[in-house]
C-alpha cells in the first residue's frame, strides 16, 4: 500500500501555453538557443526544464523534454537545442524554426535538479556536452541574484565548472563562460577537451575521472552542493566517483540526458 | 556491492550498478507526473517496497519506453512505478513505493 | 472547441506509406530498428540459461541453450509493428517455432496444453496470448536477427517472436512459456494496452474493439 504525504501544495497545475520564438542565437556549429516569450509564464527555478511538444497537420505529435538556460529573473525564456543528427525534434526546433514562429510548451519542470542562491554554497556544477545547459541557468541565476541584492546582503556564491566537451567549437556559451571566470573571482572554469583539444591547449585532455574530480572538485568537507548532467555514463560515473571521494550523496544531484547527451 | 543496501535518503551511492546508457532518471516523469499531481514529485523522497532503499524521485531510474515510462530502483532495479498514456486515459501504478513523502512547494514568485 | 496548435513546417520522421496493403492503419515505415525498453538489459550468460515450458499441474519441459540449439531451427522474414508506429518491413530471423517447441515439451515433460501462454522474461516482464496465437506457424523463440546472434538490447540470447500481433508480445528475454488454463494479462495488457494487440484492428488501448 502506498501513502503519500504532502504539505498544502499551492502551485497550480502546469498547462500547455503557446509561446512565441523572439529569437533565435546560434551558439555552436550543432546548438541553437531559442529566447521565448511565453505568456504567463510562472517563474521557473535554475535547473527546471520543460517539456515541447509539435503537432504537424495530420495530428502526429511528439515531445521532447529541454532544460532552462536562462536565469530566472530574465524577461524571456531561452532553451538551448543541440542539433542530433537523426534526431526527429532537434533538426525541426535548430533549423526550421525561425523568429515569429510558435511552440507548443509546458512548466516549468522539476523539483529536485534546481538550485537557487538561497541554497548556498559552495557549488560545484559537472557537465557533459548539452549537459552544461541547466547548470548555465544556475550560474546566470547566481549572478542576477547578486546584481539584484542590496550592497549590504549581496554575497558571491563560490562556484566550481568542470565542462566536458569534445572539441573547442563545440562549448557552449564558451565566451560567456571566460567572461564570468574573468569578472568574478569566486567562479572557477575548468574545460576538458576529449576529441580535438586546440593548439596550444595547456588544460585537460581526457574524459573526467577520478584524479580530475580530486584535483577540481571542493574538498568534502566543504559540503557543496553538486549538480551532475549530461549523458548518462558520464553522469553516472562522475555522481558515483564524487560519493567515493567522500561528497554527501544527499547533495549530490544527476539528471541524465540519455546514451548521446540529448534530453530524450 | 558497497553501500548498496544502505537505507538512507541518499542520491546516487559508491558501487550502484553503471551500466547500461539506456536509462534516463526520475527527471523525465516528471512533465507527466505533473498531470496527475499538482506538486512536482522529483523531489519526492521515495521508498522502494523491495528493498527499502529511500531516494528523491528524480534519482531513480527511468526507462522511456515508448509505451510508458517505468521507475525502478537504482539499488534492487525493482519497478517502483509506471505510467502510461493512453488517449482516453492517464494510467498509473504505484505499488513499487510503499511510501512518498512530498516537500511543500516553495511559493510563486 | 479551440482548434490544436500545429506547429508550422514539422513533419516529424515518418515516410509516406506507398506500400498500401503492407501497412497496418496509423503505422509508418522506418528503416531502424528503435530499441524500447522497460528495465535494464539482462545479461543471462549461455551457459545457465534454459527455457522452459510449464503447464498448470508444474510439468516442466526443460532445454538448456545446447540442446535448444539442436532443436529444428527456421529462417522467418517478416514485417513487425510497434504499438508506439513504427512498422519495420521484412525483418530476418532465426529460431524455432513455437509448434516444434511445444512438441518436443509434450514428448520432453508430458507438458499438456491449455488455452493459453504466458511469456515469462528475464528482468520480469511477462505477455499473454492465446495458445492459438502461438502455433500454426505464427511465432517464434527467435535467437537471430539479420545473420547474427541476437543482440542483447535487441532480447538476445532469444525472444518471442509474434509478428502478426503488435511487437509488445514478442517478449525480449523470454525464458519460460507458462501453459495456462486461464488468461492472465501480462506487464502492458495489465496497464493501459489491449489484451490481443491485433495491428490490423489497431488494437493498441485497452477498450479498442
Amino acid at each position: 500500500m502506498t501513502t503519500a504525504v504532502a504539505s498544502s501544495p499551492k502551485a497550480r497545475p502546469i498547462a500547455w501555453r503557446i509561446a512565441t520564438v523572439v529569437q533565435t542565437v546560434p551558439e555552436t556549429s550543432r546548438t541553437k538557443t531559442l529566447v521565448l516569450d511565453i505568456p504567463d509564464w510562472r517563474k521557473h527555478r535554475a535547473g527546471q526544464h520543460v517539456d515541447v511538444r509539435l503537432t504537424a497537420e495530420d495530428g502526429y505529435q511528439t515531445e521532447r523534454s529541454y532544460s532552462i538556460a536562462s536565469a530566472p529573473e530574465d524577461a524571456h525564456v531561452a532553451l538551448t537545442i543541440e542539433r542530433l543528427d537523426d534526431g526527429e525534434v532537434s533538426p525541426y526546433l535548430t533549423e526550421e524554426l525561425h523568429a515569429g514562429d510558435r511552440l507548443e510548451l509546458r512548466g516549468p519542470i522539476g523539483g529536485y535538479f534546481v538550485w537557487d542562491v538561497t541554497h548556498g554554497g559552495p557549488l560545484f556544477l559537472v557537465a557533459g556536452g548539452s549537459g552544461i545547459v541547466p547548470l548555465m541557468a544556475m550560474l546566470r541565476h547566481r549572478a542576477a541574484a547578486f546584481e539584484r541584492a542590496s550592497a549590504e546582503t549581496r554575497h558571491r556564491v563560490p562556484a566550481r565548472l568542470l565542462y566536458s566537451s569534445r572539441r573547442w567549437d563545440d562549448v557552449i556559451y564558451r565566451d560567456e563562460l571566460a567572461r564570468l571566470m574573468k569578472e568574478d573571482s569566486a567562479v572557477e572554469v575548468t574545460l576538458t577537451i576529449t576529441r580535438e583539444p586546440p593548439p596550444n591547449w595547456i588544460g585537460f585532455q581526457r574524459r573526467i575521472d577520478r584524479m580530475m574530480l580530486a584535483e577540481v572538485a571542493w574538498p568534502p568537507a566543504e559540503r557543496p552542493h553538486v549538480y551532475v548532467c549530461g549523458p548518462t555514463p558520464l553522469v553516472e560515473s562522475v555522481a558515483a566517483t564524487l560519493v567515493e571521494l567522500g561528497h554527501d550523496p544527499a547533495r549530490v544531484k544527476t539528471e541524465r540526458f540519455g546514451p548521446t547527451g540529448g534530453m530524450v | 556491492m558497497e553501500g548498496a543496501m544502505r537505507m538512507s535518503d541518499q542520491s546516487p551511492v559508491a558501487g550502484e550498478r553503471v551500466a547500461d546508457a539506456l536509462h534516463l532518471d526520475g527527471n523525465v516523469a516528471a512533465g507527466m507526473l505533473s498531470e496527475m499531481f499538482v506538486p512536482d514529485l522529483t523531489a519526492a523522497r521515495t521508498t522502494c517496497a523491495h528493498c527499502g532503499a529511500t531516494r528523491m524521485m528524480g534519482a531513480l531510474l527511468a526507462y522511456a519506453h515508448g509505451m510508458g515510462i517505468v521507475v525502478r530502483c537504482p539499488n534492487c532495479d525493482h519497478v517502483v512505478m509506471r505510467i502510461a498514456r493512453t488517449p482516453a486515459q492517464l494510467w498509473l501504478d504505484m505499488t513499487g513505493a510503499s511510501r512518498i513523502v512530498i516537500p511543500a512547494t516553495t511559493p510563486s514568485a | 472547441m479551440s482548434e490544436p496548435f500545429i506547429s508550422r513546417g514539422f513533419h516529424g520522421r515518418r515516410r509516406p506509406a506507398g506500400t498500401a496493403g503492407r501497412l497496418p492503419p496509423g503505422q509508418y515505415v522506418t528503416p531502424d530498428f528503435p530499441v524500447l525498453s522497460a528495465g535494464p538489459t539482462p545479461h543471462t550468460p549461455l551457459d545457465t540459461w534454459d527455457f522452459t515450458v510449464r503447464d498448470m499441474g508444474g510439468r516442466t519441459a526443460r532445454w538448456t541453450w545446447d540442446e535448444f540449439k539442436a532443436l529444428p531451427h527456421e529462417t522467418i522474414t517478416t514485417d513487425i509493428h510497434c504499438v508506439t508506429k513504427w512498422s519495420k518491413f521484412d525483418t530476418v530471423w532465426e529460431g524455432v517455432s513455437v509448434d516444434a517447441l511445444l512438441t518436443d515439451a509434450a514428448k520432453r515433460g508430458d507438458v499438456e496444453p491449455e488455452p493459453y501462454v504466458l511469456a515469462v522474461c528475464d528482468g520480469g516482464y511477462s505477455t499473454n496470448l492465446p495458445i492459438a496465437d502461438v502455433m500454426g506457424g505464427k511465432a517464434w523463440i527467435a535467437v537471430q536477427y539479420d545473420g547474427a546472434p541476437l543482440a542483447p538490447e535487441h532480447g538476445g540470447p532469444a525472444r518471442l517472436l509474434v509478428p502478426h500481433l503488435y511487437f509488445w508480445k514478442s517478449a525480449k528475454w523470454v525464458r519460460q512459456l507458462r501453459v495456462m488454463e486461464h488468461d492472465q494479462p501480462g506487464f502492458w495488457e495489465s496497464f493501459g494496452y489491449h489484451n490481443y494487440g491485433d495491428p490490423w484492428r489497431e488494437q493498441r488501448y485497452a477498450g479498442d474493439r
